[in-house]
């Protein structure tokens, strides 16, 4: 028979599954993209350029290094990409371009690629990029912008909302009940949506529902500028749910192990006592969402099991709630992951599948 | 259908494309000129070459004699004279001995009517010779002698006997038109093996994307009044594996580095059982398989009963050609077979398939470093960590990999399917095992 030419030797299996590395990735960059145009829309097209120049500078540096150890280009992988585009998303709207440069020179250069580039690090690089800007320019790395959708208030400098509590329970000795009545009672800002949509939930709930969560669960809030709007964040994680390019296990854990904890401890500096903290407030500020389904839940720097995300999630809720209660920081997900990564090969050598056809006492054949 | 058994961990669940020949019954191929039949067809020692270039043989005779306990021995499809033996290169890429027959004379069965044996006063030894004689393998793929896998070993029963219908890797139809077309002979089958063994348990495997075939082995089973079990699976690939058919079915596990019966069991393939009808019914060698010829680049696709030894070329002729140029030529299921260029390679015993594949179909993204993502660890039906042991090979620490279960894997392709790097998960593991062997020496 003739037309030999096209015929393709490969070992098996011969057909795979759709899902490549750069389908993963681009999928995340896809599912992110909605939060990131809530950011741009809230603190103005300056955020688009902040994005920008971290996306280009990871990229930029991607391709560096790829020219210059001779090897194959993966810039086109999207993990480059997905590294700046993090990076981006978790500095504030008001941060001078050279941070973001900086933060993603140091990701890809230091973090990815001492360790070999793509899969081979051992730290989720878009983390260590923030934590190493932070901590040199905490300064810039913690000056907040007020949203737009915010009416009526000064836009230009403010706290975010932890941020504000955190400095505000200083010297706090008061009785409040907890965080969201704290803020109310100083006047925190609230949106007039916040207000229209309390007004409405009183309607249907009845008048014990608190003002303000709207305003964090849609992101009415300052923050970094891709951390402050959970519900598009949460959508975005839904498709990748979907997609089966996240499990359950990391963010199901982070999220009951942190809940857990501010539930039985969150009250005390409120004095209100044990088993009074406020959850929901919890979780819909700072950058929980945004770590607990972007960043946790990195491929490379998670556990390989199911038993052992669960254990990595787990240990990323306590130490977030630890940085966040009881450490000077106000925020805790970039940190507490971080330290969580590192315990990752620990993680894996002892949560290791059981085989078939080995009975666990003997530890060897049946 | 809900409630049905499986495995319980892992497993993966490719696009089945098992419609467009799961209608076709079975045809008998054409029977070409020039036939070339190896002399390692099977699991263990390639058969001693019994005849000389210039000699005439007849259908059904010796060519090559088993050579060893592990072997099995090889018989001429067709008579005609041995016109050459030469090297060939098998499906799987491994050189061996060949005989090159040239057809001419008449069949001595083909077309006749054939006297039957009453086997049912004969002793197991004597059926177990039969087997033997006849050069009967285990036809699901891994070629394994059949006399050998029903020579029970002292000190071991075999409690439970499965004929394997679960066919479930993709695109292959064969099994499942045998049950619907040979019920009879199949069963047949299974109570010569029941002479054998003597098992207290009987089953027939199938899984549930093969309802008629369920359905007619039920009907049948109830008027012949056997004691056999249908049992309907869940549909999972690789639930045709022998050690996870068994762990669906019974719940218990062969052990690492053990057989089936260590925990009192033997599987066989249903083309296996047809098989061991024909040798015990007819005193019929294994010189015919059966062949689902399939794939998105063949134009009309099939399931035929081919003599051993016929071009795969042939066969894609038989079946209208290609429809478009095939990105591979697979031999065998698409997880576990093999891609070859030649299109005169040969149909041997363990041919189940001859798929030719189209670009999209076998469409992959390029190979990336490990993302760590775990799918291969979730997949692995065995609970081996697939990228670990890869990256121990690959690092030549060979004696840590089997520690971690090199051998243990089965080869199902499950890890290298869902690879989203796609690194060659099954070819390193493979690599690692024959380096490890070496090594042990």
């Amino acid at each position: 028979m003739e037309e030999k030419t096209m015929r393709l030797v490969e070992p098996a299996p011969q057909i795979h599954h759709r899902d490549s590395t750069a389908k993963i990735m681009w999928t995340v960059v896809l599912c992110l993209v909605p939060a990131g145009m809530w950011g741009v829309y809230v603190f103005g097209p300056r955020v688009l350029a902040v994005l920008g120049v971290s996306v280009l500078s990871a990229v930029a540096a991607e391709y560096a290094m790829t020219k210059f150890l001779g090897k194959e280009l993966t810039i086109q992988d999207g993990s480059a990409f997905l590294t700046g585009l993090l990076i981006g998303y978790n500095l504030p709207p008001s941060i001078p371009y050279f941070i973001p440069v900086l933060a993603s020179f140091f990701a890809i250069l230091i973090v990815k690629w001492t360790f070999g580039g793509l899969g081979q690090n051992w730290m989720n690089p878009a983390l260590a990029g923030r934590v190493f800007v932070f901590f040199s320019w905490t300064g810039h790395m913690t000056n907040w912008s007020m949203p737009g959708t915010m009416d009526a208030v000064d836009t230009v400098s403010s706290a975010s909302v932890l941020g504000y509590l955190k400095t505000g329970l200083l010297d706090y000795t008061g009785s409040e009940g907890g965080p969201m009545a704290f803020l109310r009672k100083a006047g925190y800002p609230q949106s007039s949506m916040d207000i229209q949509v309390t007004e409405w939930l009183r309607g249907v709930f009845g008048d014990g529902v608190a003002g303000g969560y709207w305003d964090l669960f849609a992101g009415n809030i300052p923050g970094c500028i891709g951390e402050i709007s959970a519900l598009l964040l949460i959508l975005g994680a839904a498709y990748l749910f979907y997609r089966k390019i996240i499990t359950w296990q990391i963010p199901v854990a982070y999220i009951v192990s942190f809940s857990l904890l501010i539930w039985i401890f969150g009250g005390l500096r409120y004095n209100a006592g044990y088993f009074h903290g406020n959850v929901l407030f919890h979780m819909l500020s700072g950058g929980l969402m945004l770590g607990v389904f972007y960043m946790a839940t990195d491929m490379v720097t998670s556990p390989l099991n199911g038993r052992g995300m669960l254990i990595f999630g787990a240990g990323a809720g306590f130490l977030t709630f630890l940085i966040r209660i009881y450490g000077s920081f106000p925020e805790g997900v970039s940190l507490a992951i971080i330290l969580m990564n590192i315990f990752v090969p620990m993680i894996n050598r002892y949560t290791q599948v059981k085989r078939f056809g080995i009975t666990e006492e003997k530890g060897k054949a049946a | 259908m809900k409630g049905l058994k499986t495995y319980p961990k892992g497993g993966v669940h490719p696009p089945d494309r098992k419609g467009s020949s799961s209608d076709k019954p079975i045809k008998n191929a054409l029977i070409p000129q020039t036939l070339v039949i190896p002399l390692s067809q099977h699991l263990g020692k390639p058969a001693d070459l019994a005849v000389e270039v210039g000699d005439e043989v007849r259908e059904g005779m010796l060519l090559g004699k088993s050579s060893g306990f592990i072997s099995a021995p090889v018989h001429s499809p067709v008579p005609g004279k041995v016109k050459e033996i030469k090297d060939v290169y098998l499906p799987n890429g491994i050189k061996t001995k060949a005989v090159v027959i040239e057809m001419e004379g008449e069949f001595d069965r083909s077309g006749k009517e054939q006297q039957r044996r009453e086997w049912k006063h004969m002793s197991a030894k004597e059926l177990l010779e039969i087997i033997t004689e006849n050069g009967i393998v285990g036809l699901g793929g891994a070629t394994f002698p059949t006399n050998v896998k029903l020579s029970i070993p002292k000190g071991k029963k075999a409690e439970l006997f499965v004929v394997n219908g679960v066919e479930c890797e993709p695109y292959l139809t064969i099994d499942h038109r045998l049950m619907l077309e040979k019920t009879d002979e199949l069963l047949e089958g299974v109570e010569i093996i029941d002479k054998i063994l003597a098992p207290e348990r009987m089953a027939i495997a199938i899984e549930e994307n093969k309802p008629d075939a369920i359905q007619l082995m039920e009907e049948k089973i109830a008027a012949k009044g056997l004691n056999i079990e249908v049992i309907p699976l869940k549909l999972k690939y690789p639930q045709g594996d022998e050690k996870l058919v068994l762990k669906a079915i019974t719940g218990a596990e062969v052990p690492s580095g053990g057989l089936p019966i260590d925990i009192g069991a033997v599987v066989s393939n249903a083309g296996t059982v047809y098989s061991i009808y024909e040798a015990v019914v007819f005193n019929k060698p294994l010189i015919e398989r059966f062949v689902t010829v399939s794939g998105g680049a063949i134009k009309d696709p099939a399931n035929l009963k081919v003599r051993v030894g016929t071009p795969i070329g042939d066969l894609i002729e038989e079946c209208g050609g290609f429809t478009e140029v095939p990105a591979k030529i697979v031999v065998g299921g698409p997880m576990t077979g093999f891609t070859v260029y030649d299109l005169d390679t040969p149909v041997i015993k363990g041919t189940s398939g001859v798929l030719a594949l189209t670009a999209k179909e076998v469409k992959s993204a390029g190979r990336t470093n490990c993302i760590s993502c775990g799918r291969c660890i979730q997949v692995c039906p065995m609970g081996l960590n697939p990228t670990t042991l890869f990256k121990k090979v690959d690092h030549l620490e060979y004696d840590e990999a089997v520690d971690l279960g090199l051998n243990d894997c089965r080869e199902c392709g499950s890890c290298g399917y869902v690879c989203p790097a796609h690194i060659p998960l099954v070819q390193g593991i493979k690599l690692g095992k024959r380096m490890a062997r070496k090594k042990k020496g």
